[in-house]
């Protein structure tokens, strides 16, 4: 499904910010795969993200999805094949526009947009179920500017948005970190559901341990712009916080410093 | 005292009258430039500069291709054709060469300069009604009025149109939210490019009509335009806002872009009706502006601000 054949990504080459992110990311998601990434400030977890879908090209390495090479398409041109939902919820949103308009531009995701209408008639129909089955009252609200939403329904909106149309691979880049706790955990809820009911291959990096192990069936660590552990299957089941800090420290060779992880156990 | 009395005896509300007509033709004219600049200013979050040389341009390629004996249409065509390609300059300026708005739009605009000249062959070119058929002409102020109001329900219609199509909604959202817009497979360079051709075409079709109305092109004709674009745009958005409220709609905003265009040049007839020294026209115009700009920020304030806190606790306190 997805392939990550070491990348190198430097910022500000040559300069006294420079800054290596990524170190020779290796990773091969199978079908399916619905992946936890944990790792702590600046380890590369957002980046590996962004470098997936084309933000910026990377130094070296290649990205395959389904076997065929995206690391040299722009950003738009890998949209596509990917579904994203970004940290903070006003980007994954056009706040000047409705509900309706904004999942109808997401629907139009990879096909070509032309001159007829943005917002066809059968649409309002099949967009209202989906969002009826967020329980969050949105369907009666389609017409209403997605800028007087609350953080929590415009996330809610930009994940149906990035699964609208079915993408190879969904990432979720802490889209519950700007969240309160219970909108945070809805929030959660909708994305299992998303992705167990499409059965999408997926990305997901939290600062959260306790949701990188209850979510998902596979989970990675980073460190120093490199994967440092790969845990799934049984063994992912039956992981603890405590058993994770402990593997740390095998794989990193250095003692935890929750601080300067910025990892949160609860 | 005899001074000041002297003063208003001597303003005749029939001259500001008689005055009215041709202040509403050229608002309507400059409304259509109007709202090419809405298309840049408020759906693309772009300030684009390029339209004090386009506007110009629209007349250049209006006089001299009348003056060389073209038809008229095919006159007015060539200049919106000629503002479609000003826009594509600055938009590749802008997506391919990396140069911030503004400055693409100012290069754009001074290179125009140049080219307008060469375009004319000297600054000023007349295009009297009497040597040619116009499309509309001072002479006949209620046809031009009556022909203006035509061209612009066809544009409104058309962007009405154009903007609810799925092309035109990846304009509005990269306008709004560029990276959201990347997510979801917009090129957002080409959406760019599209809506300053679209924005400069019809900035350069209204100086073609300009032109025409005041009987010549000239090359200091744009001078200030955008400012005025501004000021139609701005002070449509504020009454249209005031009178309509939240059943504001897409084709409401376009219809009060085109008023702000009349009433902005309502107001410049006022000023000149009250025989302000004409030098200071340009100081009028941003003083205009400016209250305009100021008017939805102060509203604001005046409904929420941290005096009007300290004035309700005080008040609560006793």
């Amino acid at each position: 499904m997805l392939e990550i054949k070491n990348i190198f990504k430097t910022f500000n080459k040559g300069t006294v910010n420079e800054k290596r992110a990524l170190n020779g990311v290796n990773l091969t998601l199978n079908d399916g795969d619905f992946c936890t990434v944990i790792g702590g400030n600046g380890a590369g977890k957002s980046t590996m993200l962004n470098a997936i879908a084309g933000v910026w090209p990377v130094d070296s390495g290649a990205i395959l999805i389904d076997g065929q090479d995206i690391s040299a398409l722009p950003e738009h041109k890998r949209a596509p094949y990917l579904g994203r939902v970004f940290q903070d919820p006003m980007t994954g949103t056009v706040a000047d526009m409705e509900i309706i308009e904004n999942l109808a531009i997401a629907a139009r995701r990879g096909k070509k947009r032309g001159l007829s209408w943005g917002v066809k008639k059968g649409e309002k129909e099949k967009y209202r179920s989906l969002l009826a089955e967020f329980d969050l009252g949105l369907e009666n609200r389609m017409s209403t500017k997605v800028g007087l939403l609350s953080g929590g329904q415009r996330q809610a909106i930009t994940l149906l948005m990035a699964t609208i149309q079915k993408p190879k691979l969904l990432l979720l880049d802490e889209h519950t970190a700007a969240l309160d706790p219970k909108t945070a955990a809805k929030v959660l809820e909708l994305s299992d559901k998303i992705i167990e009911e499409n059965n999408l291959t997926a990305l997901m990096v939290t600062h959260n341990m306790n949701d990188a192990i209850s979510h998902g069936n596979r989970l990675i660590m980073m460190n120093d712009g490199k994967v440092i552990l790969d845990i799934s299957g049984e063994e992912k089941k039956k992981l603890t916080v405590d058993q994770l800090l402990q593997k740390f420290e095998q794989a990193s060779g250095s003692k935890i410093d929750n601080d300067r992880m910025l990892l949160s156990k609860d | 005292m005899d001074a000041i009395l002297e003063y208003f005896s001597s303003l005749n509300p029939a001259s500001f009258l008689g005055a009215l007509p041709g202040n509403i033709a050229q608002g309507i004219l400059w409304g259509l430039m109007a709202l090419g600049v809405f298309i840049t200013f408020k759906l693309l979050n772009f300030a684009d500069l390029t339209v004090d040389g386009s506007f110009a341009t629209g007349g250049a390629v209006t006089a001299i291709l009348l003056f060389n004996g073209v038809n008229i249409y095919v006159a007015v065509l060539a200049a919106l054709a000629a503002g479609i390609i000003s826009g594509l300059i600055t938009g590749f300026l802008h997506t391919l060469l990396g140069i911030p708005d503004i400055l693409s739009g100012i290069l754009t605009q001074i290179a125009l300069y140049s080219i307008n000249l060469n375009i004319m062959g000297k600054s000023n070119l007349p295009i009297s009604y009497r040597n040619y058929t116009l499309v509309v002409s001072s002479s006949n102020i209620m046809m031009a009025i009556i022909i203006g109001l035509a061209i612009a329900a066809v544009i409104i219609a058309a962007m009405y149109w154009y903007f609810g199509t799925e092309q035109g909604a990846t304009i509005r959202s990269t306008g709004s939210n560029p990276a959201m817009s990347k997510a979801q497979g917009i090129n957002i360079n080409a959406s760019k490019v599209v809506a300053l051709a679209l924005s400069n075409g019809l900035v350069a079709l209204s100086g073609s009509l300009f032109a025409q109305y005041q009987g010549f092109s000239d090359i200091n004709m744009g001078r200030g335009a955008i400012v005025i674009g501004l000021a139609a745009v701005i002070i449509g958005q504020v009454l249209g806002e005031v009178i309509f409220r939240k059943r504001i709609n897409f084709v409401i905003r376009l219809i009060f872009v085109v008023a702000g265009g009349v009433l902005y040049y309502i107001a410049m007839g006022i000023v000149l009706w009250l025989k302000m020294p004409t030098d200071d026209t340009k100081l009028f115009t941003a003083v205009i502006v400016a209250i305009f700009l100021a008017v939805p920020y102060l509203q604001n304030k005046s409904k929420t601000s941290f005096k009007k806190v300290a004035k309700q606790n005080a008040k609560n306190a006793n």
